[in-house]
């Protein structure tokens, strides 16, 4: 099998092919610059994974909103099942870049993380 | 029910210069429209020109209030504290043909009392403005420009504040009389009124019949309209128009506005759609290719927007003849003023029609002066047009006037909350842009639109689901992303 | 009248840079002034990551990526006047801001502008239709939605496949809304493949190149759009249109550097690029009047805009030194494959770093540098795309000091 994707590591967005060894399952992947690429491509044939970034609430600050992230990417079949997780969380200002909001989302081995600051008003 | 001295039906120009008008006597008036706002049709679809009156044929009430009109605006722009410029216009020629056209209509304007009109060579022209097409013209000292919204704005305004009551989102759906008075059925509730004035613009033959009178024919043709970046505006400091056609109309022209940029239409083309302003890929490109004969810096990229405004005429329906203004007052239909067919040149016409509309009422009712009618209006005075010394004592004073919101048109906080809280209660993003000229420049809204709708939120107290772009349906938003408590 | 010795327009990622690298280069009467209530620009509402691989060598959020800038600002003690908008530059460098405490005005010895870009607009590409509520370019929604937690809607189609497009096409998905479809009106997209891959296909939404909005429909709220094919002249095809439902139509159809104050100074614009012509110092045509970031050029990472930024620093760190810099009268010329080149003059005395993209996705293509006739460097690439910005490093001891310096495509 072969097939073809666009490398997201980087903005390069190198064109990668990537063939399966029917028989022994090993994977060859070439058009990849850098070593992140061969990564990606092996990752996206076996289990591919995401990092998102949303909002989650925050009451009492000077923004109605701060940004949050993960801090590890998970499994891309994952991502609706953590945005859910992360649209019930509410924080009180002053919230802090880096303060985790949840541990461990769903188990997945990813902390979703805040991204802006917000001070109390 | 509330009982009203005068229903006036729409709030376009000459429904706000009849309410104008109106309030210098002792009336309690009404006045009903459909939208959310005044001037939500055609009386702000145009060009903004104060016309001279040189191409209306000598006698017609075109004719006769649209040279009214136009010698007094320097007085009435004074009044209403807003901006006008007489800057004249000139309309020019290419062919003997062309020549042959602009001298007819010379000789109507000179007919109708136009003064000034002369014929210049192709230097005097570019003397004149070197932007401009042509080969030769015709000088028009008296034409002016104006900004039609600002206009309409005002004389509601300056109503208002005389007395008279504006209803948005009110359209008169329904006219009955009853004990000598009409009932006048709207969905902001019933109303009934001694005297009633059709000011429906394209509307007009419904209320005309609504009234007891026939249902005018009428067809509307259509005339888009391209808005350059104030980079183009640099170049143009006069309206050039072509020259006009053997019946007077004329093709796409261009035009320098009250605010410094340039408008490059209207075309024309029948149309049978009521309100419909959507523009057209084929009538844009031919906007182009015409207005460049005219405006020789004509270049994409001063394009910022785009509109569309409907010339809506009264016709013969056997001749197919474009006719005149109607102003009439049947004892048939007592206690009514009926306006159909107020078209262009409807915004220079409108107070010289609105008085005459009064005059009407006057000779059969008995009307008192109001003795509190104050004809002058405050604007709300703009930043952008400050001096350095000005800007510094008007910040002192109110440091909202410090805080730009629209960078484009350097609109500061000041204007935009004196804009939320306009007089008559309109509270639509529109209606702000119409008021302070926020997300009129060349981004569009791209810095200071979140900002005036978190405004108009922050002012009124109102959730964003409630916060209207321009008409009834026209939410921004569909909720909050998260809920807030 | 207030004195400095550098004034920063704009307290985004490139003015940040620039202010700290400023600093770090012994330079220490600067002035910052933004308009906004914080510091960090368009990054505010950028909540995706992807940022700060190429200059922190770690992936980050628009708002993380400012921090680090911020917090070196904070601890230097960099002055900065936040909720302050600049309305004028004179030539002469006198700059005029006006805010809440009165109208500011500042003699500098130099001026950075850093003023970012805007988006391209309905208006300025003249979709044809009527004008419903709805209809909202992206960086409007994204500011809506991540700032001010306000939904816009929620069946949404794209026009354009800017980056921004297709990350408010991913966010809004996450959202609830459900996008329909992106469309292109070039054969080829104008965003990154990496946000084609990450924010369209892992999401099923369609892109469908060589497509564009003929109609908008709507009174109210925006009903429908019609999209039509567009021929090899980007013109729509007759009978392709096809209606598709929607409330919301989201505008990624490109990006515009700030200029107007620029042009206040009299600082001299290059039309393709739509920023300053700068030289190899990331001067403007008025000595002492730099410019950098999105500004100057549109970028496509923002780690660039912030070492273009910091590059300049360090030319108006010497300017102030050396009080003027040496003179560079060597033109860069381009070809018909390339859009634009930073800088467009050089001395040829001096490295520099060339920046430029190319008009039209290429493959196997060598990009060559010479001199009359002369080539100077030539650099090969597997693929170049509009999407991306070329940079490459030239240095002095391959030049001359005598001829332009040309820059071609072959491919």
């Amino acid at each position: 099998m072969v097939r073809e994707f666009t490398c997201i590591m980087c903005p390069m967005g190198c064109d990668l092919t990537a063939e399966v060894n029917e028989a022994s399952g090993e994977i060859t992947v070439t058009g990849n610059t850098c070593p992140r690429g061969k990564e990606y491509a092996v990752q996206e044939l076996t289990d591919p994974k995401r990092n998102i970034a949303t909002s989650v609430l925050v009451e009492g600050g000077d923004l109605p909103l701060t940004s949050v992230r993960l801090d590890a990417p998970i499994p891309r079949a994952k991502i609706f099942d953590v945005m859910a997780e992360i649209k019930k969380q509410k924080l009180a200002a002053p919230v802090k870049a880096g303060q985790v909001v949840i541990e461990n989302v769903l188990g997945l081995g990813s902390n979703v993380i805040v991204t802006k600051n917000v001070e109390k008003i | 029910m509330e009982r009203l001295d005068a229903a006036v039906i729409g709030a376009g120009v000459v429904g706000c210069a009849v309410a104008r008008e109106l309030s210098r006597y002792q009336l309690k008036i009404g006045v009903f429209e459909k939208e959310l706002d005044v001037a939500c049709g055609n009386s702000s679809r145009n060009t903004g020109m104060l016309h001279a009156g040189f191409t209306y044929k000598p006698g017609s009430l075109k004719a006769e209030c649209a040279v009214e009109g136009n010698q007094e605006f320097d007085q009435v722009a004074e009044e209403l504290d807003i901006p006008f410029k007489r800057t004249g216009k000139v309309v020019v020629g290419f062919t003997e043909e062309d020549r042959k056209n602009i001298l007819k209509f010379k000789a109507v304007g000179e007919q109708n009392g136009v003064k000034g009109l002369r014929m210049i060579d192709k230097e005097e022209l570019n003397q004149i403005d070197s932007s401009a097409g042509g080969e030769f013209a015709m000088y028009v000292p008296s034409s002016g420009i104006l900004d039609p919204m600002q206009y309409t704005i005002a004389l509601a305004e300056n109503a208002c504040e005389n007395g008279a009551k504006f209803f948005f989102g009110a359209q008169v759906e329904d006219i009955a009389r009853e004990d000598g008075m009409y009932i006048l059925k709207t969905p902001k509730g019933s109303f009934q009124a001694k005297w009633v004035i059709n000011c429906a613009g394209m509307y007009a033959p419904e209320i005309s019949q609504m009234l007891g009178y026939p249902y005018y024919p009428t067809k509307g043709f259509k005339g888009e309209y391209f808005v350059l970046d104030k980079k183009a505006g640099k170049f143009l400091n006069i309206p050039v128009y072509p020259a006009p056609n053997a019946k007077g109309g004329f093709a796409v022209h261009a035009t320098p506005t009250v605010d410094g940029n340039v408008l490059v239409g209207p075309d024309s083309y029948e149309v049978e759609g009521r309100e419909d302003y959507s523009v057209t890929k084929e009538h844009l490109d031919g906007l182009i290719r015409d207005g460049s004969r005219m405006f020789k810096e004509m270049k994409r990229d001063y394009f910022i927007r785009n509109f569309a405004g409907i010339r809506w005429k009264r016709y013969d329906p056997e001749t197919g003849e474009i006719l005149d203004f109607l102003l009439e007052a049947d004892e048939k239909n007592p206690n009514t003023v009926n306006l159909v067919g107020i078209e262009s040149p409807g915004i220079t016409c409108a107070l010289p029609l609105a008085r005459r509309a009064v005059k009407i009422i006057a000779e059969r009712d008995s009307l008192e002066k109001n003795p509190s009618f104050n004809p002058r209006r405050k604007g709300i005075r703009k930043f952008i047009e400050m001096s350095t010394e000005e800007k510094k004592e008007a910040i002192e004073k109110d440091p909202d006037y410090g805080e730009i919101v629209c960078r484009c048109e350097n609109v500061t906080r000041a204007e935009i909350l004196k804009a939320i809280h306009n007089p008559l209660g309109v509270h639509t993003v529109t209606g702000i842009k119409n008021r302070t000229r926020a997300t009129m420049g060349r981004c569009q809204g791209g810095y200071c639109e979140t900002r005036i709708t978190k405004m108009i939120e922050e002012e009124l107290g109102i959730r964003p689901e409630e916060v209207r772009y321009s008409k009834e349906g026209g939410y921004m938003f569909t909720g909050r992303v998260r809920e807030e408590s | 009248m207030k004195k400095a010795d550098v004034v920063i327009i704009g307290g985004g990622p490139a003015g940040l840079a620039a202010a700290v690298r400023l600093w770090e280069k012994g330079i220490r009467d600067i002035l910052i002034l933004e308009r906004e209530n914080k510091l960090g620009g368009i990054l505010r509402q950028c909540i995706h990551d992807g940022f700060g691989l190429t200059r922190f060598g770690e992936t980050l959020s628009g708002p993380e990526y400012a921090q680090r800038f911020i917090d070196e600002v904070e601890e230097k003690k960099i002055p900065y006047i936040t909720e302050t908008t600049v309305i004028d530059i004179s030539k002469d460098k006198l700059v005029t801001a006006a805010s809440k405490d009165g109208l500011l005005e500042i003699q500098a010895k130099a001026v950075i502008l850093t003023m970012g870009c805007r988006e391209r607009t309905r208006g300025a590409i003249s979709i044809p239709g009527q004008r419903p509520a709805g209809v909202y370019t992206a960086g409007v929604a994204q500011s809506y939605i991540n700032l001010q937690n306000k939904m816009v809607g929620h069946e949404v189609v794209i026009l354009g496949s800017g980056d921004i497009g297709m990350i408010m096409a991913r966010r809004m998905t996450l959202e609830g809304a459900h996008v329909q479809a992106v469309f292109e009106v070039q054969p080829y997209a104008s965003g990154l493949p990496r946000n084609i891959e990450q924010c369209l296909n892992d999401y099923g939404i369609p892109l469908y190149l060589s497509h564009t909005v003929t109609e908008i429909r709507g009174t109210d709220r925006l009903e429908s759009v019609v999209v039509s094919q567009v021929d090899d002249h980007m013109q729509p095809i007759p009978g392709t249109e096809k209606e598709y439902f929607c409330d919301t139509l989201i505008l990624s159809v490109g990006l515009i550097p700030e200029n107007e104050l620029s042009l206040a100074a009299g600082v001299l614009l290059d039309g393709r690029s739509r920023g300053a012509v700068v030289d190899e110092n990331h001067q403007t045509t008025i000595p002492g009047i730099f410019a950098a970031g999105n500004v100057l050029q549109v970028h496509d990472l923002v780690d660039f805009v912030s070492m273009e930024a910091e590059e300049l620093a360090d030319s108006a760190a010497r300017y102030l030194k050396e009080e003027g810099l040496p003179e560079c009268a060597l033109a860069v010329e381009t070809d018909g494959n390339v859009t634009h080149t930073i800088p467009q003059k050089i001395s040829g005395e001096a490295d520099f770093k060339l920046s430029m993209r190319v008009r039209r996705p290429m493959k196997n293509c060598t990009i060559r540098l010479s001199q009359g006739g002369r080539t100077v460097l030539e650099k090969k690439m597997r693929k170049a795309i509009p999407a991306e910005m070329i940079q490459i490093p030239v240095k002095a001891d391959k030049l001359d000091k005598n001829s332009n310096l040309e820059v071609s495509v072959v491919w």
